[in-house]
């Protein structure tokens, strides 16, 4: 059995060298030469899927390989996130993960954390602001905050489920300006439009949401945004202050998107697709479908995306755990 | 004026035209095959419009739907597996007429019925979106919480003779819809550890298991005798239409109604008007005994029901960005990307682009006869076909289907599983729909009532204090307490 495993073994490492001696672009060299499949843990049509699917078509230009968008959705995203880590590192199956990479295990719904995967390039993030109805009195974040600060648990807000990205937005705020997380009461939704749609209905005060997903109702004139928890402005929303401009408060956040694979993708594809990934994002098309959806872009390849993605974990864990949902 | 003419325009130019007449034709087969949705079906076209100018994409994604929800209904009278979600609340009693030799008059109905629908739907879009918006916009948790418990009642109308089995179906539907993560608090629930489990079960795949992979099990057990083709032939579908236009139209005007209303509403849709409309069907119909049996009168409700609800959507989508249904969730991003973004502002900044949307849902429908009595004319041949060569055939489309939702095996198991309950709980007597409705039902009850909880600190009195929420919920009591009174009287002794 040794002797024969031995001899496998050998015959692989021999032919491995005889590939790279005499075929220096030899078969891993020759990736892709079948179809890509790229994982989006997030239903189709939401801000996910669509980035995916853009960044999947201009891909399948470069790599001249279809890739193919599957949406493996459910549980918080654990599912998809799951199926993009467990899947074989050859570089023909990779993903778009999300913010929630950082969330899951402190919740305890997996085991996965940012190290399960190769990361390959930080493409998205969107900070959260903080919106109020219409005929709300609050007309600054200031005023709203001295609200809160007076009348702990008084009122409601909503954006998302409990503990997700808009969730952890809200009570990282008040933690900032000394509160305790819950001296704003949280109602879970089922995502940033039946939030904002409740905000109109009278049943919550504040959403929480991104700017973005915020805007029809904005436009419509049923909703105020009175900050947003970023360094800066959005380029797009010129009007809308920063926390720190408008209370002094650094509390910065954002739900990012990257692309990524399953941990120990091999570096000749790491090497090709991330050169690729900055042609894609700086693209026309790109930029194009970027400012018109509101997404904010952000460009952080290999290393650097690992690095944001282990000052966001930590900055996740300290909110969880101070919400009282994190498990470890 | 002048925007109506260049809507016209727009519409009328030949490519517009062509795009329409492909994506009617993609419609129609997406529909017509288990499993693949409208929903579906929208995401599909959306790397597609990338490349368009607007009214073609949005032209595109009109014509798809409708044409997907009508043939929905084919599969479901010939071979009794709904073609998407918005046609399983008759599925039952569609395959019912087949069986009784009916095909032709069932499928004429759901033909002409779901075009005069879609009509109706879209001219209420034109006519009352902003008013139907804002109205739509005073739903909050509370109200969806009465109005979840309403849909469920409609399992127990639904429902042949036995209430009680019923229930009891109902409950199975409720507990598999606790499987996966909370959506209150985010914990796991009957999960085991098992990642595919901690998305829940979906409920396409579990529906077609128990409609279909049902069926195709006591297919298997009454071999004998099912060599023959249920009907010969399907002869002309619009025989006997007049008759039942004339006899019917009321409910037709019933089922419109409350398919717009509900379409209108965010959250719902084409599917759960279907099932609300069927039941209010059955409970003011003079002749109620006669549901089940292969009675066109609940279908004329619910397949106009189910059309209506698609121009209806359209309306919190445009108006404020909230989708109506899953598919105009997935129109709003489509009209971002298009530089049409949602909000009140959409009717004045760019109003040819939303004519342009109306007149296509106009033609979309009256596209629908022609197309559809042709691909009613092709899915005869399946009645041709001996069931026991069908069988295999019908168990792969359902496999095929259910992989599709998940893009795992993990359906095809979901799908497997349902279909042997199913199979289990029809020979018992229990009826499968109220099964698949608590299913569709359970996590939009369970989630605004965790929701409204946490909103009320816990109060009762909270669901009855928001006008909506109070008539909804005194509605609702009023129902159980009339449906709890009969029962006991029916089961007290009668004097013989």
């Amino acid at each position: 059995m040794m002797k024969r495993r031995t001899f496998l073994a050998s015959a692989a490492a021999a032919s491995a060298v005889a590939g790279l001696g005499l075929r220096p672009a030899g078969a891993q060299a020759q990736w892709p030469t079948r179809p890509i499949t790229m994982i989006c843990p997030w239903g189709a049509g939401g801000g996910t899927d669509a980035t995916a699917r853009i960044v999947a078509s201009l891909l399948e230009k470069e790599l001249g390989q279809p890739v193919n968008v599957v949406n493996r959705t459910g549980g918080s995203g654990v599912v998809g996130h799951s199926a993009i880590a467990t899947a074989a590192p050859d570089g023909y199956t990779i993903g778009m993960i999300t913010v929630e990479t950082n969330m899951m295990h402190w919740q305890g719904l997996t085991d996965l954390t940012y190290a399960s995967y190769t990361p390959l390039a930080l493409m998205n993030a969107d900070p959260p602001g903080v919106q109020v109805r219409a005929d709300s009195p609050y007309k600054t974040v200031k005023d709203l905050a001295e609200a809160i600060r007076a009348n702990p648990g008084k009122f409601k807000a909503s954006g998302t489920g409990q503990g997700g990205i808009w969730h952890l937005a809200l009570a990282g705020w008040l933690q900032a300006m000394g509160l305790k997380p819950d001296a704003v009461a949280w109602v879970p939704s089922n995502g940033a439009a039946p939030a904002m749609q409740d905000l109109a209905a009278g049943g919550v005060d504040i959403v929480t949401c991104s700017v973005p997903e915020a805007k029809a109702m904005l436009d419509a004139g049923k909703a105020r945004s009175l900050a947003v928890m970023a360094p800066q402005r959005n380029p797009a929303f010129p009007d809308i202050p920063t926390l720190k401009e408008a209370m002094g408060i650094d509390w910065t956040v954002a739900a990012w998107r990257g692309i990524a694979g399953p941990k120990g993708l091999p570096q000749l594809v790491v090497e090709k697709t991330i050169p690729l990934l900055k042609k894609i994002y700086d693209s026309k098309e790109f930029k194009e479908f970027m400012t018109n959806r509101g997404f904010g872009m952000v460009w952080a390849p290999g290393e650097e995306f690992a690095r944001f993605m282990a000052e966001d974990d930590a900055k996740m864990g300290k909110v969880m755990k101070a919400v009282g949902i994190a498990k470890s | 004026m002048d925007a109506v003419a260049t809507a016209f325009g727009l519409i009328l130019d030949p490519y517009v035209l062509m795009v329409m007449g492909l994506a009617a034709v993609f419609g129609i087969f997406v529909g017509s095959i288990p499993g693949l949705t409208a929903t579906m079906a929208t995401a599909l076209l959306v790397p597609v419009t990338f490349f368009m100018e607007p009214v073609p994409a949005l032209a595109a994604i009109v014509t798809t739907t409708a044409m997907a929800i009508f043939a929905g209904d084919i599969p479901g009278a010939l071979l009794r597996i709904p073609g998407t979600p918005a046609s399983a609340a008759y599925t039952d009693e569609s395959f019912a007429m087949t069986k009784k030799g009916q095909a032709e008059l069932n499928l004429g109905t759901n033909l002409v019925f779901s075009a005069l629908g879609g009509l109706v739907g879209t001219i209420v879009l034109i006519t009352a979106a902003p008013a139907l918006a804002e109205l739509a916009l005073n739903f909050s948790s509370f109200e969806y919480f009465w109005l979840a418990c309403l849909g469920l009642t409609c399992a127990v109308f639904i429902a042949a003779e036995e209430p009680l089995k019923a229930i009891i179906s109902l409950l199975i539907g409720l507990f598999v819809a606790t499987i996966g993560i909370d959506p209150a608090a985010g914990f796991p629930r009957f999960t085991f550890g098992i990642v595919d489990l901690m998305g829940g079960v979906s409920f396409i795949p579990a529906m077609i298991g128990m409609f279909a992979v049902s069926e195709v099990l006591r297919g298997v057990v009454n071999l004998q005798g099912i060599g023959r083709p249920t009907q010969e032939r399907i002869g002309n579908i619009f025989r006997g239409i007049g008759p039942v236009c004339a006899r019917y139209w009321k409910n037709f005007v019933r089922g419109s109604v409350i398919g717009t209303l509900v379409g209108a509403l965010p959250g719902a849709g084409a599917d759960i008007a279907a099932w609300i409309s069927y039941a209010v069907s059955k409970r003011f119909s003079k002749q109620p005994e006669k549901f089940g049996t292969g009675h066109i009168e609940g279908v004329v409700d619910a397949t106009s029901a189910n059309n209506s609800s698609l121009g209806s959507a359209w309306i919190p989508a445009l108006v404020f960005g909230i989708p109506g249904d899953s598919i105009t969730a997935i129109v709003i991003g489509v009209l971002y990307m298009k530089g049409m973004n949602p909000g009140p502002t959409v009717f004045l900044q760019n109003p040819q682009f939303i004519y342009a949307v109306f007149i296509s849902f106009i033609l979309a429908n009256l596209l629908m006869v022609p197309l559809g009595w042709l691909a009613i004319k092709s899915s005869k041949q399946i009645l041709n076909v001996p069931r026991n060569l069908l069988l295999p055939i019908i168990l792969m489309f359902c496999i095929v289907g259910s992989f599709a939702i998940t893009n795992s095996a993990y359906g095809i198991v979901i799908m497997l599983v349902a279909g042997v309950l199913g199979y289990l709980m029809e020979e018992n007597g229990f009826p499968v729909a109220p099964a698949i409705l608590g299913l569709v039902l359970g996590e939009m009850l369970e989630q605004n009532f965790m929701t409204s909880m946490i909103k009320s600190e816990g109060s009762f009195i909270a669901f009855f204090q928001r006008p909506i929420a109070g008539v909804l919920g005194v509605v609702t009591l009023a129902i159980w307490g009339l449906m709890i009174w009969r029962g006991l009287r029916r089961t007290q002794p009668v004097p013989q």
